[in-house]
């Protein structure tokens, strides 16, 4: 069977690989527009990090969460205009593995910082109670 | 001769093994044989490599745990503010960024079946992502110089080990490249190469994503506090 019934027949269940911009290639300048569109974001993205990290006019404990939301919309910007994931019907399956594999990384990444958090104060107050002792 | 009488009847379940399943079966009782015939080779191939790709960022997300966990650990040593190089950073950023944008420029061209387009998008992606690399080698042998090397504390071994890690996928990477641009020239435009170039390009865009990640929690949050 070849590519084109397959298609046809599967009723939009994972038609596209990953990276894969559309069925038939898109003429060049179609293209070439899509990506000049990630890189644009990309870069005012970047930009718009490095000018958060030094500048005094964000309030300064605020600058953090700032940064994460930067870096999260340039990865949303890689993953479309790039890796071309999606939320279309034809990049389900796709979409769902990344979805896993986020909730791992968030699993793994929050899961730690709680835990070494709550036993870093464990530790603090398990040695400050030896210093009273006499 | 006479045929024997019995005739052997098998399971009629498509899941056993070793039956021959286009001719007894129907066409839509089979895995990978109902309506709409098994996926292209072009999904599958893509699609096993994107669940590689996810692991390789799970894997990335344990290192990125133990930074975050030990940033604070310098062990009377030199912190990440005052270690650090911005300047440095954002041009490493620039280059890794470009070189995406030009491996997307490739998979245009690989699409357009366009050859000597492909090439040249191919090396200039080679040329940023080894220029990328030299300016992080310069950046771990001037540190290592400064006696901040991976010894020194538990912050600057979760660096190097983060940051190392990344700089090992893109030398992986940069020999995948030149591999890639010898087998386009070797062998043209055949159906597996192009597979093997699309999991590359899947590859090189997924390393800049880590680079986002990286630059955002290593350098710029690392010089803030």
């Amino acid at each position: 069977m070849n590519d084109t019934t397959a298609h046809a027949a599967g009723g939009g269940m994972g038609d596209l690989a990953p990276g894969q911009q559309d069925k038939n290639p898109k003429d060049f300048a179609a293209g070439l527009r899509s990506y000049l569109v990630g890189l644009a974001l990309a870069v005012g993205l970047t930009i718009a990090s490095f000018w958060a990290a030094q500048t005094h006019l964000i309030y300064a404990p605020g600058v953090s969460a700032a940064l994460i939301a930067l870096a999260i919309a340039q990865m949303g910007i890689h993953l479309v205009f790039f890796l071309h994931i999606t939320t279309g019907p034809d990049n389900t399956n796709n979409a769902l593995a990344l979805a896993f594999g986020i909730l791992i990384v968030f699993l793994v990444v929050v899961g730690s910082l709680w835990i070494m958090s709550n036993m870093n104060h464990m530790s603090v107050a398990m040695g400050e109670s030896m210093h009273m002792q006499p | 001769m006479s045929t024997p009488d019995i005739v052997l009847r098998l399971p009629s379940s498509p899941r056993v093994l070793g039956l021959p399943a286009a001719e007894t079966l129907e066409a839509d009782e089979v895995t990978g044989h109902g309506e709409g015939g098994p996926a292209p080779k072009r999904i599958v191939v893509g699609y096993g490599f994107w669940i590689f790709l996810l692991s390789d960022i799970v894997m990335f997300s344990a290192f990125f745990a133990a930074y975050a966990v030990l940033s604070a650990a310098t062990a009377g040593g030199p912190s990440a503010a005052q270690l650090f190089d911005i300047r440095n950073v954002q041009i490493e950023t620039a280059c890794l960024l470009l070189s995406s944008f030009c491996c997307g420029i490739a998979t245009l061209a690989v699409e357009q079946r366009n050859l000597r387009l492909t090439q040249g998008a191919l090396l200039a992606t080679g040329l940023l992502g080894f220029a990328f690399l030299a300016l992080e080698v310069h950046e771990f042998i001037g540190l290592v110089a400064q006696d901040a090397g991976p010894s020194r504390s538990a912050f600057l071994s979760s660096f190097f080990a983060l940051v190392g890690c990344h700089g090992a996928h893109i030398t992986a990477g940069l020999l995948w490249l030149g591999t890639m641009m010898a087998q386009l020239y070797a062998k043209g435009f055949r159906a597996d190469i192009c597979r093997r170039y699309f999991c590359f390009s899947l590859f090189w865009h997924a390393l800049d994503i880590i680079w986002v990640a990286i630059f955002t929690v290593v350098y710029l949050m690392g010089v803030r506090t």
